[in-house]
């Protein structure tokens, strides 16, 4: 199980990560390594077994639907990177290549 | 004897009669890290004052007669940097997150300080938990304290080292594949991984939201289970954490009456060509011992385990690369202005993640990806589902299932880190355990011909606690591993 360099830069670029070439090789090695060793899960045979996404018996948990206090404006702003009148700075959506996103 | 040198429950008692009071408990061990951890590197971050403030408190509590005189209260405790306190920085090991002050605590903190706990500091973490030694903190490489230039395990390795170097009375940690057990056995302590959904995850920050689970460290079992039972109980905050009573877990203890009824399982997989003789060798010393204290030794197969790591490397990075999507670099953390939204985005990501973290976030965004989901990330799901059938199997059988916990002692400080699969191979024995949802624990068992601690990994069914901590109690009152300590 071999990645292409292309397959690399796909890859990265779904999951939004800017990679210089040296680290595409490299990756593209360690993974490629990776995704050999995780073929022997091919050798079972799973076509009448249920998967497991959670151990936990899956339901939906209620709450009441009670108003409280949501926290503290500043408090959430106190880790922005940017922040402008009590808002998130954030660079513009539209325009550009972010349109696409 | 050194304060340092007392377990939690030694110290607890001094404190209630007053022989000791918690300031002199705290400036102690903040005198200890001062002078020890810079060789050791476990603490990122040392909350000296604050320390010192709940020290007063808890004494102050304690005088009025307080009756709600908590087994914490006063005792200083150490926490991976992977759990939110309020107004000190989390950093997750990261550079993405080096400015981030959380603006509340997790559940289990909001615990541990209403049971008057001190908190020493933060404790250094492989970046995300994703690791097998904290060489993939973006700050430190922690230190083993019985061999400085061996790794401590991972990813708590700054709490497994805090704890077996004595600067903390106990730890918390997060296990998604192995990271309270691993470094437990690598550092010669106790660690305990709670059946998943037992602690409350809130305030914790997800790598693997079906694998996480906040653990404990101790240098005894008792210590551990005292920890456990102040943090365990279900939590409105966390819809996972399970709504069952908590079981008094140290109370459940009896000296003396031996393991007679206890049928302990012994893993023939996990018995396996490549690992380190001396491993093997005490483990199965260990279980011969079970044996001795009237415990009936069952051979047992748990025949998916070879399929554990793959299913792990597949589940585990996937589920990271959807939690991890949230650092976008726009209401928290590092943010790299681009020439565009998602420039700012890829140079924000590709700074701020290290090596470790970007190999699995892209190892998952590959197996979720069109084309690829069913062949790889559903295929898992359904081989996970066939480990747990194992342990369900098993546990029809036994009580408690006693194997390895690691395939080799402290391993070198820079020995792997250029092979990932190696690093990974690390963990084969306790991976399966997360992928079950079940619980376990690892506790000493023994030295290798270098002086490095072994562990021996006890696990139980869900909820399963009580029994494995009884039986890790009795074999350590039997053997005494834990009074063994490292020179520094």
């Amino acid at each position: 199980m071999s990645l292409t360099l292309e397959q690399v830069e796909h890859i990265a670029k779904l999951a939004h990560l800017s990679l210089g070439p040296e680290e595409k090789a490299l990756y593209r090695e360690q993974l490629s390594a990776v995704l050999t060793y995780v073929q022997r899960l091919q050798e079972l045979d799973t076509e009448s077994i249920p998967p497991t996404a959670c151990i936990l018996p899956t339901h939906s948990v209620m709450r009441p639907d009670e108003p409280r206090p949501s926290m503290p404006r500043e408090d959430l702003l106190s880790n922005a990177p940017a922040s402008a009148d009590g808002m998130f700075q954030v660079p513009a959506v539209l325009g550009g290549s972010g349109d696409a996103l | 004897m050194n304060l340092h040198d007392l377990t939690l429950e030694q110290v607890h008692a001094r404190l209630q009669t007053r022989e000791i009071s918690s300031v002199e408990l705290t400036r102690a061990l903040l005198e200890r890290i001062e002078a020890l951890d810079s060789n050791v590197n476990a603490y990122l971050l040392v909350t000296g004052e604050k320390a010192l403030a709940a020290a007063r408190q808890a004494d102050a509590r304690r005088a009025r007669g307080d009756a709600q005189c908590t087994p914490l209260l006063g005792v200083p405790i150490a926490i991976k940097d992977l759990i939110h306190v309020q107004g000190t920085p989390t950093t997750c090991g990261s550079r993405i997150l080096e400015n981030f002050t959380p603006p509340f605590s997790a559940t289990v903190i909001e615990k541990l300080e209403a049971a008057g706990a001190v908190l020493l500091g933060k404790t250094n973490t492989d970046e995300f938990a994703m690791g097998s030694s904290t060489e993939n903190s973006a700050y430190m490489t922690t230190r083993n304290p019985w061999n400085l230039e061996r790794v401590p395990g991972g990813s708590s390795g700054g709490s497994a080292a805090a704890v077996a170097a004595r600067m903390a009375f106990g730890a918390l940690g997060s296990d998604t594949g192995g990271s309270v057990r691993q470094p437990a056995a690598l550092c010669g302590v106790v660690g305990v991984k709670p059946t998943f959904g037992r602690v409350s995850r809130y305030g914790l920050v997800a790598f693997a939201s079906s694998l996480d689970q906040i653990g404990v460290f101790g240098r005894t079992v008792a210590d551990a289970a005292i920890l456990l039972n102040v943090i365990a109980g279900h939590d409105p905050r966390d819809s996972t954490s399970l709504d069952v009573p908590v079981p008094d877990y140290r109370g459940e203890f009896k000296d003396g009456s031996g393991l007679k009824g206890v049928r302990v399982g012994m893993p023939r997989e996990y018995f396996i060509q490549g690992m380190q003789p001396e491993v093997e060798a005490a483990v199965r010393e260990a279980i011969a011992t079970l044996e001795g204290m009237g415990g009936e030794l069952v051979e047992i197969s748990l025949p998916h385990t070879d399929y554990a790591l793959p299913v792990y490397y597949l589940i585990a990075p996937a589920e990271a690369s959807a939690n991890l999507a949230r650092y976008d670099g726009m209401r928290y953390g590092l943010r790299v202005p681009g020439v565009d939204l998602r420039d700012t985005y890829q140079q924000t990501r590709g700074r701020g993640f290290g090596p470790e973290v970007t190999r699995r976030i892209m190892l998952g965004t590959y197996a979720l990806s069109a084309g690829y989901y069913d062949a790889y990330y559903l295929k898992a799901q359904k081989v996970r589902t066939l480990i747990k059938q194992d342990f369900d199997a098993a546990f029809e059988q036994v009580d408690v299932i006693a194997a390895p916990t690691t395939p080799r002692t402290a391993f070198e400080i820079g020995e792997m880190i250029d092979d990932p699969l190696q690093m990974y191979l690390q963990d084969i024995f306790t991976l399966s355990m997360n992928l079950a949802g079940i619980c376990g624990l690892s506790l000493p068992c023994g030295f290798d011909h270098q002086g490095l601690p072994v562990g021996l990994q006890l696990m139980g069914p869900a909820l399963g606690e009580p029994a494995v901590l009884c039986v890790a109690h009795a074999y350590e009152g039997a053997t005494g591993w834990h009074k063994e300590q490292p020179l520094l």
